[in-house]
């Protein structure tokens, strides 16, 4: 199974800076561009995350359902933790799906 | 901490969210009414309790595709709880219910906030100068 969560359009929510194109771009053979990632949470000084909180969930599910990793956001352990707990709240109470299709 | 739950100075404070078979829309206040009584019936103390609304599930449970949403807040030693997850197991209207305890998170987010604000404050009296290099700097002023 594949994936791109890089080819994804882009929306919101993780992603606050513009730099998603040129990161795709890539350079050369392969390195990719430098992009500072920044923890949303942090940021907004989030303290608790929400089980309950489906529209903030829902940013960090792509299509697939699957929570997505950091690497991608750019959040946090701390608060990649609480984000993916109150995930996986949220869907053994039918908030938000296990997987999609 | 204590798992063991013999720490009984501060109560605990659960968040229960169960979902009512949307197809009895109209017992699902008597429904949580009932609930109530039970916690309040073990010594428990029900701080809130509402309804969110009908929704679409995010996958079938028992063949049903809508739920209504019912949080309740509560707050005691765990008996209640214990009494209350075995009513709704019992009970075929309950279609799912979750329980988390949030007295110990809240506390945590309580101590961080606690602690950025003291930071805050301490920050514009060292006559305005910018945070320096983070964490070091503010250990070693802190320890004069």
């Amino acid at each position: 199974m594949s994936t791109n969560y890089e080819d994804r359009p882009r929306s919101g929510g993780y992603d606050n800076d513009d730099d998603q194109d040129r990161r795709s771009m890539g350079r050369g053979g392969g390195r990719r561009m430098h992009r500072r990632r920044v923890c949303r949470f942090c940021i907004d000084k989030t303290d608790l995350i929400d089980f309950k909180d489906v529209r903030l969930l829902q940013n960090y599910l792509p299509e697939r359902g699957k929570i997505l990793p950091r690497r991608i956001s750019g959040n946090c352990a701390t608060h990649q933790r609480m984000l993916a707990e109150a995930i996986k709240r949220a869907r053994n109470i039918a908030l938000l799906p296990y997987t999609t299709d | 901490m204590s798992s063991g739950g013999f720490d009984l100075n501060n109560k605990r404070q659960y968040e229960v969210v169960f979902i009512v078979d949307p197809t009895v829309d109209d017992e699902v206040t008597r429904l949580t009414d009932g609930f109530k009584q039970i916690v309040i019936d073990q010594g428990g103390v029900v701080t809130k309790a509402e309804t969110m609304g009908k929704r679409q599930l995010a996958y079938e449970i028992l063949h049903q595709k809508e739920g209504t949403f019912v949080l309740m807040e509560i707050e005691g030693s765990g008996k209640e709880i214990a009494e209350l997850e075995r009513r709704m197991r019992v009970n075929d209207r309950v279609l799912r219910y979750l329980t988390v305890r949030v007295d110990e998170d809240r506390r945590r987010a309580e101590k961080l906030k606690d602690r950025r604000t003291r930071k805050a404050a301490k920050r514009p009296s060292r006559g305005g100068a910018p945070a320096r290099r983070g964490g070091a700097v503010d250990f070693a002023e802190a320890a004069e």
